[in-house]
């Protein structure tokens, strides 16, 4: 069974009540959420995750509260609590939703030392993966959203997961999270893509998330095997250009931007290094999203003769 | 009995247990912070194999954590012992950090928050400065905190490494001055022992580990800590059966440092909730499994549950003020009490903002 199958009304029920048990790729989550508001979008942005029966192992267990007493009415707020533990002061209740988002980021990186955590999206073309490893404002995300509507798998947008033992990419194929100018970018871009309606004056700015595509989900616990490490980088007006990257550069690309390097100790650096050597790396410009598709098709397509 | 509870005394029994009991298993444990312990307990007992993936990956994840710790307290030990070679100071360490660099079986998935170390109070400045010259600044408190920690704690108020970003209590003694017991600090000074290899590092000798943690179990008392600072006492009191075997010399010991009382519960406690091998005389001679304290009892046995909500009953409410009114009871006379409990109460704590743990995220990475 998958979320889909429930109907809008069972799911805000269970929602409000026992919680939504799906599995994520390899993360089980009970998602509860005393915000009926946010079911709707929520069942969307989830519609193909599988199920979880109740006698299941859950990893993470989170509720999106309203306050209590007057808070609930003057200025209404929004409580991320995991397992009972509140670790951050609440939100505006419009950012309800996605406070559930970071709040599940924040639980796989606190949470998962037994993997190479890296902030940085993931898309595949068949088994072979594209690490995109970026800071904020580099249009990681927008690239992402816009590859995998155009025949690439998400595997994830936020947080990529590396295997200690196999190397491979473990996919999650979770929301995209979009901000700013990005949301109208791809809602013209991708025009059936389904976007939550637009949360303003979060502290990343205007935020939307886009559900990951169908495709993606039913393929999220195929992993992939990590082929080119691209950084990208959005610059108005400039042409789409793949700069190779030396494989140091690389490695600290990777190491700077994971969640956890410093933890795993020799285990990191050994991920890492097993990254750099299977990959091939560039740094990557561009302004026009058909372009840069255009260059991603070709590396697959170069790789694949 | 907690499932937790159950496991720690019975590793065995992690064998049979069904997906949703591992599920209520690392809950209990996380919130106890205890996954790193029950890891190597587990695998141990020889039952890692028979681990379902998903649980052991958390268990694994915390045993990683402080695998993590422990590396970066070797390190931050060499830097703290240079530190206060300046001022001529050994290096003596207290409670984790102690059962790390000690290579103590009490370290095993042990995390702390912070390097505590004993120096003598009369050094106490010298020391200070001697870490501030080479990088600890003290944080930032108002000045009725300054007052609290200098004049009535047993402690300086926490600093933390201006780069490495590590927190350092230095202790002049192990329970507050105001305290009904009073430990003399130089006698654990001198029963100090250096750590093999590394000249100038010291820890407190096993004997008065335990005694100090059992001390800062049954006289202080974090709240949340409690089963884990119960499971520290169990793995300690064991390397002393195995090892030492001195308990007639602990005894001595905890009446010459009047912390008979701390040991008769931390032997109470581990002997009954942990099944720790105690030699019946020990027992017997503090009078540690006689009855006649049933509101102690009632108390320390739901604040020793991992404090998660499964193992909640309506008295746990009631249990947790009673030991933070317990805590404060010993640790300062009436009046100051009464003091500083009303300015807790008229200014609060502050909580932390979701920006400022993704700040701490940073450090650590940074770290």
């Amino acid at each position: 069974m998958i979320v889909r199958d429930l109907s809008p009304a069972v799911f805000r029920e269970r929602l409000a009540g026992p919680g939504i048990r799906l599995a994520a790729g390899p993360f089980n989550c009970r998602l509860q959420s005393g915000i009926p508001e946010i079911a709707d979008e929520l069942a969307i942005l989830y519609a193909h995750h599988p199920l979880i029966d109740d006698s299941e192992f859950v990893d993470f267990h989170v509720a999106i509260e309203p306050g209590r007493g007057l808070r609930r009415w003057l200025k209404p707020q929004a409580h991320f609590v995991v397992d009972a533990v509140e670790p951050f002061t609440p939100l505006p209740r419009p950012q309800a939703l996605p406070m559930m988002e970071w709040g599940l980021n924040w639980c796989i990186t606190a949470y998962s030392q037994h993997i190479l955590v890296i902030h940085a999206a993931t898309v595949a073309k068949g088994n072979r993966a594209a690490i995109l490893p970026a800071p904020p404002g580099s249009g990681k995300s927008t690239l992402c959203a816009a590859l995998v509507n155009r025949g690439w798998r998400l595997l994830s947008d936020e947080l990529t997961l590396i295997d200690l033992q196999t190397g491979e990419v473990m996919g999650l194929a979770r929301p995209v999270n979009l901000k700013n100018a990005s949301i109208d970018i791809i809602r013209a871009y991708a025009p059936d893509a389904f976007l939550t309606r637009p949360v303003h004056d979060t502290t990343k700015g205007t935020v939307a998330m886009m559900a990951p595509p169908e495709a993606s989900v039913r393929a999220v616990n195929t992993p992939a095997r990590p082929a080119w490490m691209i950084l990208p980088r959005y610059r108005a007006g400039a042409g789409a250009t793949l700069t190779p990257m030396g494989n140091g550069t690389a490695f600290m690309q990777i190491a700077d931007n994971a969640m956890n390097y410093h933890i795993l100790g020799s285990g990191g650096f050994e991920a890492v290094g097993r990254m750099v050597d299977e990959c091939r790396s560039y740094s990557f410009e561009y302004s026009r999203l058909d372009d840069a598709i255009a260059i991603f098709d070709r590396l697959a397509a170069e790789s694949a003769s | 009995m907690s499932l937790l509870l159950r496991i720690l005394r019975q590793p065995d029994e992690a064998r049979r247990l069904t997906p949703a009991e591992w599920d209520l298993l690392v809950r209990q444990t996380r919130h106890a912070n205890l996954l790193g312990r029950l890891y190597h307990r587990l695998k141990a007992a020889g039952v890692e194999a028979d681990m379902p993936a998903r649980p052991r990956n958390h268990l694994l994840s915390g045993a990683v954590m402080a695998a993590r710790q422990h590396h970066s307290i070797r390190h931050e030990a060499l830097f703290l012992r240079d530190g206060l070679a300046r001022a001529g100071l050994p290096l003596i360490l207290l409670k984790g950090a102690a059962y790390v660099m000690a290579g103590l079986p009490a370290a095993q998935g042990r995390l702390f928050a912070d390097v505590d170390i004993l120096v003598p109070r009369a050094r106490l400045s010298d020391a200070e400065s001697a870490l501030m010259l080479t990088g600890w600044t003290s944080s930032t408190l108002d000045a009725y905190d300054q007052r609290y920690y200098r004049q009535w704690m047993h402690e300086l108020p926490a600093m933390q490494h201006m780069f490495r970003g590590t927190a350092l209590d230095v202790h002049h003694t192990i329970l507050p001055p105001t305290s009904r017991l009073k430990p003399d600090a130089s006698l654990l000074i001198e029963d100090s022992i250096e750590v093999g290899g590394l000249p100038g590092v010291r820890t407190l000798s096993l004997a008065d580990l335990i005694l100090h943690s059992a001390a800062h179990l049954f006289h202080e008392g974090e709240p949340d800590n409690l089963l884990r600072d119960l499971t520290d006492l169990d793995l300690l009191l064991r390397r002393l059966g195995e090892v030492d075997n001195r308990w007639d010399t602990l005894l001595a010991r905890a009446i010459r440092l009047e912390l008979d009382g701390p040991l008769r519960l931390a032997l109470r406690y581990t002997h009954s909730l942990l099944l720790t091998p105690v030699p019946l005389h020990i027992l017997d001679a503090l009078d540690c499994l006689k009855g006649g304290q049933p509101v102690l009892d009632a108390m320390y046995e739901r604040v020793l549950r991992p404090q998660h909500p499964s193992t909640r009953d309506w008295l746990t409410p009631a249990a947790r003020k009673l030991l933070y009114v317990r805590a404060h009871w010993l640790r300062m006379p009436p009046h100051l009490l009464a003091y500083h409990l009303a300015h807790k109460a008229i200014f609060p704590p502050k909580t932390r903002s979701i920006t400022a743990a993704a700040d701490a995220v940073n450090a650590n990475k940074a770290a």
